[in-house]
C-alpha cells in the first residue's frame, strides 16, 4: 500500500513510477542543496577513526562510506506545480568481517563518538553471526589506490539551475501535450546527486561525485463516448548527466519510423510530449493486433528493459548462487552452463558487456562501493555466455580473483552488495540503418519505449509490451498498432536476433529504481543497444471486452 | 528508545506547534525499532537492527505550505525544524489542491500493539532461521527466508486542535524451501502483528513438503483452467483491483471504474454476487491504526456487496470538489469466505490446479485490468478431487474482474499481508504459456 500511497502522490498513475519513501530523506531548500558538504580532510579524520576502532576490536577489514545523498524532484499535472522536493541524508556506514563474519552498522551522528559507536555495534553483529557462519568471507584482493577522486563528467548542475526553470519546462511539456489533445498529463524530473566517500583498511579514500537525471511524463488520451482511454510515457531515458540533458539538441535527435522522434544523449521533452499526445489519441483507434509470430524491431528505449530482465538479472552471481532465492529468485544460467564454455545464450553476432565506465551511463563511477576500480568485461561473446556479475567475497566462488568493481549500496544507511552494472547489447558491426532493418522484414512489428514488463523467477519466460507499435508489412510500415506484447524464453529470444543496426543508432536506456535484496534497495542502471531484429516471436493479443 | 508514549508524543508535538507563525501547522511524529534476519544457502546471511524517530512538519500560508523533517526534539531543533518548513512554505508555488488540516476528530483505540513482538530478540530471530534450516538440511532441502519485525508509534497535532496516537508491531517472514537437485520449490509466508501466533517450524515445514511434493514438474498444456488459489496467490490482483476503487481517476475516464458516456461503476455489480468486500481497522485478525496520513478517522468500510461496487475512496480535496464526503482510502482488505477447508476444495475438484502464488505481477492494461505474471512454489495438478502431481509454472494473462465473475466456491480465510482473503476457487482462469522455472 505504501508503493500505491507514493505513485497517487506523484500523480503519474499505477505502474508509471515507484520512488522508495527512504530516498526522501530530510527536506531542505534549493539553496541549501547548494552547501558545500563536508571537506574532504574530515571525512577522511572520521573515517579512521571507524577503521582503526574495527581494527582495535579484532576485525580483518574494514569499510566506512560516509555519504551526502542530495536530491530534487519536481512533480507536475496539467497546468498545476503539484510537489518540489528538496532532501539531504547525511550519515556514516561501516562494514567490517570479524571473525570471518561481516557486520554492519549505520548512524547519521557523524562525529568520532558516534562511529565509534557504530563501528562497536558493527563487530558485535559479526560476532553473533559469526556463530552460525558455515564458511568464513573471503575477499578477493584489491589495489590500494591512496587518496582519489572520481565525477560524473556534467556540463551543468541541476543544483544551479533555478527551480522556476524546470517546473517551466516541465509545464511547457504538459502544455504542448494538452495543445495536442491529450485530457490529462503528469510529469516529473528526477534529479539526484550523491557524495560518497569511501575509505578501507586496504588504504583507499576515495572521494566521488555522482549524478543522475530523470524527465518523464505519462499522457492520457480518452473517448468518453467508448469509455476507451489510452496512454502514452515518455522517450526520455534516465541518464547519468548533468541538467544538459534536457538541451533537446537537434544533434542528438534521431527520426524513427512513423514520424517518431528519438533521443540519444540530449532530450526535448516539449517536442516529445506533443508527440505524445497525438501517439495517445491515435491508439484509441489503432488496429488492435492479430496474435502470432512476428519478426520484432526493436527500439533501443525498448530493448533495454528487456536486456536488463532477461540478462543483465540472471548473470548477477548473487542470484545464480541462491542468495537472491527468497526474494528476486535464483537463475536459468548455472555455473554448470558457463563452465561447459559453450552455452549458447544468443546466436553469434550476440556480444553482451558490462560496463562500469560508460560515459553517461546511471551506472558510471570511478571505483564501486567497496573501493575496487571500475571496467568493462564480457557477459555474452558471439552468443556464448563468458561471465557474470561478483563482487570482492563471490569472485572466489567462480575461480575468479579480481572483483568486477559492481557493488553498491543506495545510501550511507544500507548495507553494499552487488548490483547490476550497465549491461549493454554491442552495435552491429557493419552499416545498417533502422530503415535497411524495416525493410528487410516481411512481417513484422517495430515497438519503441518500455511498457508491461514480467518474467519468472529463473528468467525463462518473459512477457513485455512496449509503448507504441508500428506494423510492418512487406518492407513498410503500414500503421499503428494496440494490445501487443510478445512472450518469449530467454534463450530462445537471443537466439532468435538476426540483426543488430550500427553504431549510428546506439542509444542508452534506463532503470531508475531497480529494486533487490531483503530490506530491498534501489539501484540506478543503463542499458545500451541498437535497434535489432529477432525473428518469429510469440506475439499475443491483449485486449479484453469485460 | 525510539518509541514514545501518547503523553510524551503530545509534549513533544505541543512544543513544536507553539514556535509555528504559520497560518496552520501540521506535525507527525514517529518512531520505530526493527530488526530483521536473512538467510540463504542454508546459513545466515545479513541481520540488521534499525531505530528511527522523525518529526515531520507542515506549515502553510495560504495554499503555500511547505514541510521539513528533524530527528532531534529539544527545544532548539523544534523551533528550528519549524522555521524551516515555514521558509519553504513561502518559497513554494501555490497548490490549488491544498486542503486546510482537519479540526479535532474522535477515533476508536487501535488493537496493533503486542508486547510479544516489541520484545523479539536477535536470538529469537536465530532461532526462526534455525526453524527453518535445520529441518530442511535434514530432507535435503535449502533454505532462503527472511524474518523482519518492528514496533513502532505514529503521533499527529495540528494547529486546529487535531491530535491522534497509535502504538503497532508487526512482523512478516517468508521463506523459499529449493530441493538441493533444484527440481524442486515451496514457499509459505505469513504475517502478525502478534508473533506469539507464529510457528516457524510448522510455516518452514510447509514449503519444505511443497518443494518435495514439486519435485519433476510435468508440463501441461496452457489455456483455460479451474484453480484453486491459495491467498497468496490471489492478494496480488485483489490489491491491484482495490487500486481502482478510486473516484478521481473514475470521474477522469482513466480507471477500469470509468463508465461508458462518463460517471463511474459506483453501484453497479461488478463482480459475482458472492463476493463482499470490506476494511475493517478493528478486525482482531487484521488489526490496523484508525486514523490515517490526512488525519481521517478510519471505520469500517464496505467495498463491494453482493458483487456491487458500494464505495469508491475521496481524497478530501476531490470530496470537496465533488461535493460528496471524504471516503478514506482502506488500510485492509477482508473478503468473505465460507466454511470449506482446503483440502475440502480439493476433494470438490475433478480437474484443476493449485495455485500455491502468484510473482511478478504487472499490469497489461488498466481498462480491463488486465494484469499478467506467473506462478511459483508450488503448482499442482488436481484430479478426481485429489493432487495428481505438479506441473511447470505458468504465465497467467488474467484481470481480478474476470476471476471474480468466474467464481465457484469460496473457502476458509486466511491472514495474508495484513489482508483477510478466502481460498477460491476459480473457473476459466487464463495461463498463456509454460515456463520452465523452478
Amino acid at each position: 500500500m505504501k508503493r500505491r500511497e507514493f505513485v497517487q502522490y506523484a500523480g503519474l498513475g499505477a505502474g508509471a513510477l515507484m520512488v522508495p519513501s527512504l530516498m526522501l530523506g530530510n527536506n531542505i531548500s534549493a539553496e541549501a542543496l547548494l552547501a558545500p558538504g563536508m571537506d574532504v580532510a574530515v571525512k577522511k579524520r572520521l573515517a579512521d577513526v571507524a577503521l582503526n576502532t574495527a581494527k582495535s576490536l579484532g576485525s580483518s577489514y574494514a569499510d566506512a562510506r560516509i555519504g551526502r545523498y542530495l536530491n530534487q524532484y519536481v512533480f507536475t499535472r496539467e497546468d498545476k506545480v503539484q510537489n518540489v522536493v528538496n532532501t539531504e541524508s547525511f550519515g556514516i556506514g561501516i562494514r567490517v568481517i570479524t571473525n570471518g563474519t561481516w557486520g554492519f552498522a549505520s548512524t547519521n551522528d557523524v562525529s568520532e563518538n558516534g562511529i565509534k559507536k557504530a563501528t562497536e555495534q558493527a563487530v558485535a553483529i559479526a560476532k553473533a553471526n559469526s556463530k552460525i557462519q558455515k564458511v568464513p568471507v573471503k575477499l578477493a584482493p584489491v589495489e590500494s589506490y591512496g587518496e582519489v577522486s572520481w565525477k560524473t563528467p556534467i556540463k551543468k548542475n541541476f543544483k544551479d539551475v533555478p527551480v522556476s526553470e524546470k517546473v517551466d519546462l516541465l509545464l511547457s511539456a504538459n502544455a504542448a501535450a494538452m495543445k495536442n489533445g491529450a485530457n490529462y498529463v503528469n510529469s516529473a524530473l528526477f534529479m539526484v546527486n550523491e557524495q560518497k566517500y569511501f575509505a578501507s583498511t586496504e588504504g583507499s579514500y576515495i572521494d566521488q561525485d555522482v549524478h543522475r537525471i530523470w524527465p518523464t511524463f505519462g499522457v492520457t488520451c480518452i473517448d468518453r463516448g467508448t469509455g476507451k482511454f489510452k496512454s502514452r510515457q515518455a522517450l526520455s531515458a534516465p541518464m547519468g548527466m548533468g541538467y544538459e540533458y534536457m538541451d533537446g539538441l537537434d544533434s542528438e535527435k534521431l527520426d524513427g519510423p512513423a514520424g517518431i522522434k528519438l533521443y540519444r544523449n540530449s532530450y526535448d521533452m516539449v517536442e516529445d510530449a506533443a508527440l505524445g499526445a497525438q501517439q495517445a489519441k491515435e491508439r484509441l483507434t489503432a488496429k488492435s493486433v492479430e496474435a502470432g509470430k512476428y519478426d520484432l524491431v526493436l527500439e533501443p528505449n525498448h530493448l533495454g528493459l528487456t536486456i536488463h530482465e532477461s540478462v543483465g538479472h540472471p548473470l548477477e552471481l548473487d542470484r545464480v548462487l541462491g542468495y537472491e532465492a527468497n526474494y528476486a529468485g535464483t537463475s536459468f544460467a548455472t555455473l554448470d552452463k558457463w563452465e561447459s564454455k559453450d552455452f549458447k545464450y544468443g546466436s553469434d553476432i550476440v556480444n553482451l558487456v558490462a560496463d562500469k565506465t560508460q560515459v553517461g551511463s546511471l551506472g558510471a563511477v570511478g571505483y564501486d562501493d567497496e573501493g575496487v576500480k571500475t571496467k568493462k568485461w564480457d557477459l555474452v561473446r558471439n552468443g556464448v555466455l563468458k561471465n557474470y556479475q561478483a563482487i570482492r567475497d563471490q569472485v572466489h566462488m567462480i575461480g575468479q580473483n579480481e572483483s568486477h568493481g559492481c557493488c553498491y549500496s543506495q545510501s550511507w544507511n544500507d548495507v553494499q552488495f552487488q548490483r547490476m552494472p550497465n549491461v549493454s547489447l554491442e552495435a552491429g558491426k557493419e552499416k545498417y540503418s533502422v530503415a535497411d532493418m524495416i525493410k528487410d522484414v516481411e512481417k513484422g512489428i517495430y515497438i519503441a519505449g518500455r511498457g508491461s514488463y514480467s518474467i519468472d523467477q529463473q528468467r525463462y519466460n518473459f512477457q513485455f509490451g512496449g509503448t507504441v507499435f508500428y506494423e510492418i508489412k512487406d518492407g513498410k510500415i503500414v500503421g499503428m498498432l494496440d494490445d501487443v506484447a510478445y512472450q518469449s524464453n530467454t534463450q530462445e529470444f537471443w537466439n532468435s536476433c538476426t540483426k543488430i543496426c550500427d553504431e549510428s543508432d546506439y542509444r542508452m536506456f534506463g532503470s531508475f529504481f531497480d529494486g533487490k535484496g531483503q530490506p530491498s534497495q534501489v539501484s540506478a542502471v543503463s542499458h545500451g543497444s541498437s535497434t535489432t531484429r529477432f525473428n518469429g516471436v510469440n506475439v499475443i493479443n491483449t485486449g479484453r471486452t469485460i | 528508545m525510539a518509541i514514545y508514549t501518547k503523553e510524551e508524543a503530545r509534549k513533544i508535538m505541543e512544543k513544536a506547534l507553539s514556535f509555528s507563525k504559520a497560518d496552520a501547522c501540521e506535525v507527525n511524529l514517529n518512531g520505530s525499532e526493527s530488526g530483521n534476519i536473512r538467510y540463504a544457502r542454508n546459513t545466515v546471511s545479513t541481520a540488521g537492527h534499525r531505530s528511527n524517530q522523525t518529526l515531520v512538519v507542515q506549515s502553510n500560508f495560504g495554499k503555500k505550505s511547505g514541510t521539513a523533517t528533524i530527528d532531534e526534539f529539544d527545544d532548539v531543533s523544534l523551533e528550528k525544524v519549524v522555521r524551516r518548513a515555514e521558509e519553504l512554505a513561502k518559497l513554494s508555488p501555490e497548490n490549488p489542491e491544498f486542503m486546510e488540516p482537519l479540526g479535532p476528530q474522535s477515533y476508536d483505540e487501535s488493537i496493533t500493539f503486542s508486547e510479544a513482538t516489541a520484545n523479539i530478540t536477535p536470538e529469537y530471530r536465530a532461532k526462526v532461521a534455525n526453524s527453518s534450516i535445520e529441518p530442511a538440511a535434514a530432507k535435503d532441502v535449502t533454505a532462503a527466508g527472511f524474518l523482519n519485525d518492528s514496533a513502532g508509534f505514529s503521533a499527529m497535532m495540528n494547529s486546529k486542535g487535531l491530535f491522534a496516537y497509535n502504538k503497532s508491531t508487526s512482523a512478516n517472514f517468508t521463506v523459499t524451501m529449493r530441493t538441493n537437485d533444484g527440481t524442486g520449490s515451496g514457499w509459505v509466508t505469513r504475517d502478525y502483528n502478534d508473533i506469539s501466533k507464529f510457528d516457524a517450524a510448522e510455516a518452514s515445514k510447509i514449503a519444505i513438503d511443497k518443494a518435495l511434493m514439486s519435485k519433476e514438474a510435468k508440463a501441461i498444456e496452457p489455456g483455460k483452467y479451474t484453480v484453486i488459489l491459495e491467498p497468496a496467490a490471489s492478494i496480488g490482483l485483489l490489491g491491484n483491483m482495490f487500486g481502482a476503487f478510486n473516484a478521481r481517476t473514475a470521474d477522469e475516464g482513466r480507471s477500469f471504474m470509468s463508465k461508458e458516456g462518463g460517471g463511474t461503476k459506483l453501484g453497479e455489480k461488478i463482480v459475482d454476487e458472492r463476493i463482499q468486500l470490506w476494511s475493517d481497522p478493528l478486525n482482531s485478525e487484521v488489526p490496523t491504526g484508525t486514523w490515517n496520513g490526512s488525519g481521517q478517522p478510519l471505520k469500517k468500510m464496505k467495498w463491494i456487496e453482493n458483487g456491487v461496487v458500494k464505495n469508491l475512496s475521496y481524497s478530501r480535496y476531490w470530496a470537496k470538489k465533488k461535493g460528496v464526503e471524504a471516503v478514506p482510502f482502506p488500510s485492509n482488505g477482508i473478503m468473505a469466505g465460507g466454511d470449506a477447508s482446503l483440502e475440502d476444495l480439493i476433494k470438490d475438484t475433478k480437474k484443476g490446479i493449485l495455485v500455491t502464488r502468484l510473482w511478478y505481477i504487472r499490469s497489461v492494461d488498466p481498462q480491463t485490468l488486465l494484469y499478467t505474471g506467473l506462478t511459483r512454489d508450488g503448482t499442482f495438478y488436481i484430479e478426481n478431487g485429489k493432487l495428481k502431481h505438479p506441473v511447470k509454472n505458468f504465465r497467467f494473462n488474467e484481470s481480478p474482474i474476470i476471476m471474480l465473475n468466474n467464481l465457484e466456491t469460496l473457502g476458509q480465510q486466511v491472514r495474508i499481508n495484513g489482508n483477510l482473503i478466502p481460498y477460491m476457487k476459480v473457473r476459466d482462469f487464463t495461463f498463456t504459456s509454460l515456463s520452465d522455472a523452478v
